[in-house]
């Protein structure tokens, strides 16, 4: 683990980042983007962005490939019948959790 | 209250129904950020410093990336791409909802309530069809920017007091949200769905493939989302009534 400032100093560059894009349109621009391209580049990018940090991460988020599989398919499921962000991580923590006591 | 804003055509200016609006989010906000603080933890984040990022940054995705960066020992250069990448959509936010601030938003409050722009801001501010004062949109953002910051240090301590058992199964929480968000429109909008393929595909493609190995995380967290939202923003370009 890095010393703490460092880690202070790249939280506040986070921040920094994320402020400015944030504070750009609401400050300077107030024109719409008009590109079809760019606006269809923006629409996906989020969705990306979740797949590309979940997979193939998710696997490994509970110390265990196997229970990691289970609370992904579990997950995968839940979502599919469309409950709730906290539903769905609730029964895949679950999962994981009976899992573990059972391998 | 919708409806007596349109027959009025005043922006909505009540505090009150400012907090009113914003308590749904903020508790779901408060379970979300639980999530975070377990993870926060798990990567060796001190509590203090946990609680310091999700009060500077309020960003669910921009925050797990950061930590991903800071966990592995990355470079400022890695953090500050990943929140360009990961945190581009506030742009278009900004974009819109600065269209619907009225003349209450002074420069200087301006300043200050870019700062609390989230998904969920976003669509509950933007929806106002008169637009919002800032006395409003302080109200809607106080309970959430709370619940994210009580949330992480909730998470962070249970983090670090409860078993190991618990603590691995929570850790899958913040993933099985992610799933949670991306699942439900991949199967009713067209377009998502292949953009959630080809970037999970590619960045466990990163992951396996040794020549990969030495790509740092958030880069390639960056690498796959671009290359996919590209891809599709081409094969399937949004119509501008469904944005």
């Amino acid at each position: 683990m890095m010393e703490l400032w460092k880690m202070a100093l790249m939280i506040l560059t986070m921040a920094g980042v994320t402020y400015v894009i944030r504070m750009i349109p609401m400050v300077f621009f107030r024109r719409k983007i008009k590109s079809n391209f760019v606006q269809s580049l923006f629409f996906y990018i989020p969705y990306a962005v979740l797949s590309a940090m979940t997979f193939p991460f998710v696997l490994y988020s509970t110390g265990n490939f196997w229970t990691g599989l289970i609370g992904t398919v579990v997950a995968l499921v839940a979502s599919t019948c469309k409950r709730s962000l906290l539903t769905v991580a609730i029964l895949s923590a679950v999962a994981v959790l009976i899992f573990g006591f059972i391998i | 209250m919708n409806n007596e804003s349109i027959t009025t055509k005043t922006p909505v200016t009540s505090f009150k129904t400012g907090l009113k609006d914003g308590l749904p989010i903020g508790l779901g906000y408060l379970s979300v950020s639980i999530a975070f603080g377990v993870q926060a933890t798990m990567a060796g984040i001190p509590i203090f410093m946990s609680v310091f990022i999700s009060m500077t940054n309020l960003t669910s995705a921009g925050q797990l990336a950061g930590l991903t960066v800071i966990a592995s020992l990355g470079t400022f250069l890695e953090i500050i791409l990943t929140q360009l990448v990961i945190n581009a959509r506030y742009f278009l936010m900004g974009i819109s909802l600065s269209q619907k601030a009225d003349k209450s938003f002074s420069l200087s409050h301006r300043l200050m309530c870019s700062a609390f722009i989230t998904d969920e801001i976003f669509a509950v501010a933007s929806a106002k069809p008169n637009g919002f004062s800032r006395r409003y949109f302080y109200g809607l953002v106080i309970l959430p920017y709370i619940g994210w910051a009580l949330g992480t240090l909730i998470g962070a301590i249970a983090g670090s007091v409860l078993p190991l058992q618990v603590t691995n199964a929570l850790g899958i929480g913040l993933y099985a949200m992610f799933i949670a968000i991306i699942i439900p429109p991949s199967i009713t909008t067209r377009g998502i769905f292949p953009t959630v393929l080809f970037a999970g595909g590619i960045s466990c493609a990163l992951y396996y493939i040794p020549i990969f190995a030495g790509i740092p995380a958030g880069i390639a967290v960056i690498i796959s989302s671009i290359i996919s939202a590209v891809i599709t923003a081409l094969i399937f370009p949004v119509k501008k009534e469904e944005l």
